[in-house]
């Protein structure tokens, strides 16, 4: 059952467009036109819970428990959202978005021929990242 | 150990970033300022492009440029090294633009070019200061002919300042004071906080 840790990841620009989606074998497995529709109501629902938050300084939503899932969100400062669906329970998911975080400026912005803001088709980028998932399975397996 | 979340200190963030020789980097960046002087011929024009003193986004929603040009150099590389050192730095939201301003000074200058840069002469509104740099990469081996004296060599710095900041909601106007390079006794960038883009929603349509 640790193996479907975690079920997919999103990539989400600052105007909410989806740049990446993978999934990990999910049972709902959803076309491009649901994950993008999925990713903008992400965005919004983010923004709004900026603005229902009683206490100002308010950085949306950054986690979502529901009862056969977590999500878990991770917004940086200039506006991408990162976020995982996994497992409900799953450790280490804001360590593993930092992470995914590291991997984008890495293998996404520094790559001269990725444009900002668009999706993100970078094969090293796809490969370090499945070395990372993959890592944190074996860790989570190993408890 | 400190928690993972702590911000780093200059020092380590240095120490755990990659690096490439000093002089590779240098002449580099040489290579790419005599290339430009040679596609330009105009020392003014180079001095635009390294930085990119006009406004990218206005002109390419216009149509008039394009953002993947080398056209613009520092702006285009600010945006994005601004993630990388939030990524990597651990550092949190500042509260106001001195703590930006200290920050890029200790840290942002600190990881990606191994110096530490002084921030000085603050206006009253704490809106501009200086960051004066004692050492600079980029000019070891550089004499400036005097063909070239209008050159701001290091404009690529200013443009990677500027287009940072703009990442993270913060329009500002970098321009050089001092050069050593042109005889100055330092090397000094002015940095004047224009305004600063609220992040709040609903954005407005004509954003």
């Amino acid at each position: 059952m640790a193996l479907v840790a975690i079920y997919s990841l999103f990539i989400i620009n600052k105007s909410g467009g989806l740049i990446y989606y993978k999934d990990y074998g999910s049972a709902g497995r959803m076309d491009t036109n649901d994950s993008l529709r999925l990713a903008s109501l992400w965005h919004s629902m983010h923004a709004i819970s900026q603005q229902l938050s009683p206490t100002p300084g308010c950085t949306g939503i950054d986690l979502l428990q529901a009862h056969n899932f977590d999500l878990h969100c991770f917004q940086s400062l200039t506006g991408t959202k990162f976020f995982v669906v996994c497992e409900t329970g799953a450790p280490n998911m804001e360590m593993l978005l930092k992470v995914i975080y590291e991997l984008y400026t890495d293998f996404v912005l520094k790559n001269p021929f990725y444009e900002m803001e668009m999706p993100i088709r970078c094969e090293l980028f796809d490969l370090n990242l499945a070395q990372v998932i993959q890592k944190d399975r074996v860790a989570l397996l190993g408890r | 150990m400190p928690p993972p979340t702590a911000p780093k200190s200059g020092d380590a963030l240095f120490a755990s970033v990659d690096r490439v020789n000093a002089e590779l980097f240098t002449l580099t960046y040489g290579a790419i300022v005599r290339q430009l002087l040679t596609d330009l011929e105009e020392v003014e024009e180079v001095n635009k492009q390294l930085d990119q003193i006009r406004d990218a986004r206005v002109e390419y929603s216009n149509g008039l440029a394009d953002l993947r040009s080398p056209k613009f150099l520092g702006y285009n590389i600010g945006t994005r090294l601004v993630d990388e050192f939030l990524a990597k730095s651990n550092v949190s939201r500042c509260v106001d633009f001195k703590e930006t301003a200290d920050v890029i000074a200790k840290l942002g200058f600190k990881m990606f070019l191994g110096v530490t840069a002084t921030v000085t002469n603050w206006d009253a509104e704490g809106t501009s200061c200086s960051f004066v740099l004692e050492d600079n990469p980029l000019v070891d081996f550089v004499e400036l002919p005097d063909t070239c004296q209008g050159l701001q060599y290091c404009n690529l710095l200013s443009g990677v300042i500027r287009g940072a900041l703009e990442m993270v909601s913060m329009k500002t106007e970098v321009t050089w004071v001092r050069d050593m390079l042109r005889g100055d006794d330092a090397y000094e960038m002015r940095v004047k906080l224009i305004k600063q883009v609220p992040e709040e929603y609903p954005y407005k349509d004509d954003d």
